[in-house]
């Protein structure tokens, strides 16, 4: 998909749907202001299914809230970077434009599904509501598109299911109506937050299909956030590795698996039993990621790094080029020989 | 939700049997020989075998108690001691002034003190919500009569906006009906709203940081609707709870403030049977205001199964 | 100490309590302030400058002066001597009410929460039925049968008060009945009493503090509205709301008479309100309730 610029600081060009270009985000903590994400850059392109990955804590999630200028605040603040849809910087529009690009130009699918639908209200209110907003339709109308999208994520009697309430729904139902909330005007971008977590096997694969056909379809584009490796190999065309609240690596998913050219991304790999497997999870790399109020100098993996080095950990290390179309965050890029998954 | 409502009205019917007994019971209170007390200064042999007659006191208790409860169910509470007056019309006749004044003072409470709350909770620590606390803790703490009171002399008599006393029923005009009624209300309203504005910062403090209010914002919907629909239907639970609560204190507060402001109540006819013993007719008062009050209760009960669809199945 | 805290697993801390209490400066003021208010009305015959029923008529319904710093009544009695007098009788008869209510509420509550049963649930049921009133309404229509005066006016407002003392003492003994070390000094036949006494009282007592110093003000505004009417009360003693109910009628020409005695009884109850809302902030977990 992707055809291969080198990264402007600029404005976005015509197939390219979004640029972030070094977000730097912090949070006040007891411990004083915490950098949560330090200097996040990525792009998406119309069509385009992105997965970002990392370990929990790297702060993928607040990733996608700053996209939508959701960053809570307190204790949160935005203190620098870029965020483009198309022309727009999303970082210095009013809020009014930002509400209108929320739920209908942008939208999220959060983590949290038992948390993150109202108790209050039925869940086809909560869909149509939104369709409402957007498209200045009618309830009847509001209605319509609800039981629409509770179909086609797969809800059984969408027609009749549309006017219960979030606590008449299972885990996964109540996810999958997270997500017809979200394509209900029909967005030209989505962050999936973990979308199928939640989910069995069965009903996974079916949400993997619906992602891949509003993207065949609509070309809408994705920024697939997961731990699971699994789904990334076989949902995303472009993968972008987190940790510690940086980008450590980014590149196309074959060469991303062929050839890591992060150590981080190589133990990402190696915890991966299988490939293709969607049960398996990011888990086995020795040591935990740093909290944000005490970072490591230098590069932020240093301390976990079977490949760390005293110079490692003398000043930040910058995402430079590491090939066609791909990047990496290594003070040692050039000498190393990293194993792919096999 | 009608099985909600039956539900409780099983567990209100009960209660209001016991509470007609205990206000029945009040007569066992009286020292001596009840017909001797209530039947007025120095009383006539007449008087008191009167007396005696009207308060059934020639039966058994429990038979006295049964005939009084017949009757009160079928809206006969027996007649005033002093001017024969039948209680229940006594009664009707002051209902409108009583229920126009808690209904006013109840809706002032509600909007100012969600309002308040609202705003406090919205943005917890800021200048407003310091604001908003410290005046709740006065609200809470000054007498409801002497706001009444204060209310009078700066807007009656230092500035004459609205008359000091007195009342208009709604039919003669709604704005001198609500005129008389302003500063009355407002003094029952001001502790009730005090209250009903803390719980409500709480409840919103709370509330806003819920997942689900975050993806209320991720649809773009208009901070009004944020707030307005997603947060406060959330909020209202608690804030309904302490409703009732500062509903029943508040009537409570109808007979002083019904006094000083001369509106013919049946505030004001509690104090004046109180004041002169009359039995029957206090006993009226009372099961008036407890059903009054019982009712409240229902309505907060059934608004639980609105606010919390969760209830409603049980 | 030390092993006095193993014999009670769940010992209310009340030393921890009263620890938290103190740093609260809002409470800590508000006692202080409720300190001096009493201090200053119990002297009363001490400070004051004049007597309760000095009469001085050429000076009536006079504004502030030197001779009487708060101005005089419509008798020409001192405002700011009577206020002091009256100070003493509305916090005794508040104090009259409220004790009337633990001796009621707490015995019960302990007797509910302990036993359980049946007579549990009678209390639980009274309880409700007293509560259904408001209580300013029951407590005169007590008065209607029993007769005016402060005495009766202060025990129909105990008995209003009791249940929610009940209610407080009840829970609180439940739950620590229901303590495996409570049960198991039950199975091994302590007496009753002595597991009253030494277990649960001690944890019963922080939430009836609570609610003891919010019941405090409640019964000061009952007792005030109370003998405003003339049902509480009544002249010549003076009380903060007999003199409110005077004051009222001289409104027009005196509203001294009116605000003087309204912030008395405000500043009173505003203190026992902050210092109970300070004691349940240092009890921690009753705060977050709803109810
Ligand atoms: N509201 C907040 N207040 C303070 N810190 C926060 C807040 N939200 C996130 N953080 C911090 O930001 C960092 C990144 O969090 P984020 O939720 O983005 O991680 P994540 O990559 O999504 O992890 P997971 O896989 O567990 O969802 C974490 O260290 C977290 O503690
Ligand atoms: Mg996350």
């Amino acid at each position: 998909m992707r055809t291969g610029q080198p990264n402007q600081p600029t404005g976005g060009t015509a197939s390219e749907l979004l640029r972030i270009s070094e977000l730097r985000v912090d949070f006040a903590t007891e411990h004083g202001w915490a950098n949560v994400l330090g200097g996040v850059s990525l792009d998406i392109h119309d069509g385009e299914i992105v997965g970002l990955v990392g370990e929990s804590g790297s702060g993928k999630t607040v990733t996608g809230l700053s996209i939508l200028g959701l960053v809570p605040s307190p204790p949160g603040r935005t203190s620098g970077g870029h965020i483009w849809l198309h022309d727009e910087d999303l970082t210095e529009v009013a809020e009014p434009r930002l509400r209108q690009i929320r739920g209908n130009e942008i939208s999220m699918i959060f983590q949290e599904p038992m948390t993150s639908l109202n108790p209050a209200f039925t869940v086809g209110d909560q869909i149509s509501e939104t369709f409402r907003r957007h498209r200045r339709a009618s309830r009847k109308q509001g209605t319509q598109r609800a039981v629409e999208v509770l179909d086609l994520v797969g809800i059984p009697n969408a027609a009749t299911r549309v006017h219960a309430y979030p606590h008449e729904f299972s885990g996964g139902m109540r996810q999958r109506a997270m997500i017809a909330m979200a394509l209900c005007c029909d967005p030209r971008l989505i962050i999936a937050d973990e979308p199928t977590t939640a989910l069995d096997v069965t009903v996974q694969s079916q949400i993997l299909d619906l992602l891949r056909s509003m993207r065949a379809e609509i070309g809408t584009g994705i920024l697939f956030i997961t731990h699971d490796l699994g789904v990334v190999a076989e949902l995303c065309d472009r993968v972008v590795v987190m940790y510690g609240g940086e980008v450590v690596e980014t590149a196309p998913v074959h060469d991303l698996f062929q050839l890591p050219r992060h150590p981080y991304t190589e133990g990402l790999l190696s915890a991966m039993p299988q490939l293709g497997s969607r049960t398996a999870k990011l888990a086995s790399i020795p040591g935990h990621t740093p909290e944000p109020w005490a970072m490591p100098n230098g590069c932020r993996f240093g301390p976990r790094c079977t490949y760390h080095q005293e110079s490692c950990s003398e000043s930040p290390v910058a995402l430079e080029s590491a090939g066609t179309e791909r990047q990496a965050r290594c003070a040692r890029l050039a000498e190393l020989n990293l194993r792919g998954a096999s | 939700m009608l099985l909600l409502i039956a539900r409780r009205l099983l567990v209100t019917i009960p209660l209001l049997i016991l509470v007609s007994f205990l206000i029945y019971s009040l007569i066992a209170l009286v020292p001596g020989d009840p017909a001797v007390t209530l039947a007025g200064q120095d009383p006539t042999p007449e008087q008191i075998a009167a007396a005696r007659e009207e308060l059934g006191l020639t039966d058994p208790f429990i038979v006295q108690y049964w005939h009084w409860l017949v009757n009160a169910v079928q809206l006969d509470f027996g007649a005033s001691l002093f001017n024969s007056e039948p209680v229940a019309s006594a009664i009707a006749a002051r209902l409108p002034a009583t229920l126009s004044l808690t209904v006013l003072a109840l809706l002032i409470a509600i909007l100012l003190g969600v309002a308040a709350g609202t705003l406090a909770g919205l943005r917890p620590g800021s200048w407003i919500d310091r604001v908003a606390t410290f005046s709740a803790s006065v609200g809470v703490a000054v007498p409801y009569f002497w706001v009444g009171m204060i209310l009078v002399l700066l807007f009656a008599i230092q500035t004459p906006l609205f008359p000091a006393i007195g009342y208009v029923p709604i039919g003669d005009g709604v704005l001198t009906w609500a005129s008389h009624l302003i500063l009355p209300a407002t003094a029952l309203a001001i502790a009730p709203a005090a209250v009903i504005a803390r719980q409500t910062r709480a409840a919103v403090a709370n509330v806003m940081t819920e997942d689900y209010v975050r993806t209320a914002e991720a649809k773009g919907l208009p901070r009004s609707r944020v707030v307005g629909k997603h947060a406060l239907k959330n909020a209202a639970l608690p804030v309904v709870t302490v409703f009732g609560i500062e509903a029943n204190r508040l009537i409570g507060g109808t007979v002083v403030i019904e006094q000083l402001f001369a509106i013919p109540g049946v505030g004001q006819l509690a104090f004046t049977s109180v004041f002169s013993r009359d039995m029957p007719m206090v006993q009226g008062v009372l099961l008036t205001t407890a059903v009054l009050i019982l009712l409240i209760n229902l309505l907060v009960d059934v608004s639980y199964g609105y606010f919390n669809p969760r209830v409603r199945q049980l | 100490m030390s092993d006095h805290a193993i014999e009670h697993p769940q010992a209310p801390g009340l030393r921890r309590f009263l620890r938290r209490f103190r740093t609260n400066r809002t409470a800590l003021v508000a006692a202080v302030v409720l300190a001096l208010v009493t201090i200053i009305s119990l002297s009363a015959p001490l400070l004051a400058p004049y007597s309760l029923h000095e009469i001085d008529v050429p000076n009536r319904l006079s504004g502030p002066t030197p001779e009487h710093w708060l101005g005089t009544d419509s008798l020409g009695r001192d405002t700011l001597s009577r206020l002091m007098y009256a100070g003493q009788v509305s916090l005794a008869a508040a104090g009259l009410a409220v004790a009337i209510a633990i001796v009621l509420g707490v015995p019960l509550g302990l007797l509910a929460g302990y036993r359980g049963g049946v007579l549990d649930w009678l209390l639980g049921r009274g309880a409700d039925v007293l509560m259904t009133f408001p209580a300013v309404v029951l407590a005169m229509a007590i008065i209607a049968a029993t007769g005016p005066g402060l005495t009766n006016a202060m025990i129909a407002l105990g008995v209003v008060y009791s249940p929610r003392l009940f209610r407080v003492v009840r829970s609180a003994t439940l739950s620590v009945r229901q303590e495996t070390y409570v049960e198991a000094s039950i199975s091994i036949g302590t007496p009753a009493l002595s597991i009253i006494a030494r277990r649960i009282l001690p944890n019963v007592l922080s939430p009836l503090l609570v609610q003891i110093s919010l019941m405090l003000a409640a019964a000061l505004l009952a007792e005030a509205a109370l003998s405003l009417l003339g049902l509480g009360v009544v002249p010549p003693t003076p009380s903060w709301g007999g003199l409110l109910g005077v004051g009222f009628t001289e409104i027009r020409t005196t509203p001294l008479l009116v605000w003087l005695p309204g912030i008395a009884i405000a500043i009173t109850t505003l203190s026992f309100n902050l210092i109970g809302d300070g004691l349940r902030d240092a009890l921690g977990r009753e705060t977050r309730k709803g109810d």
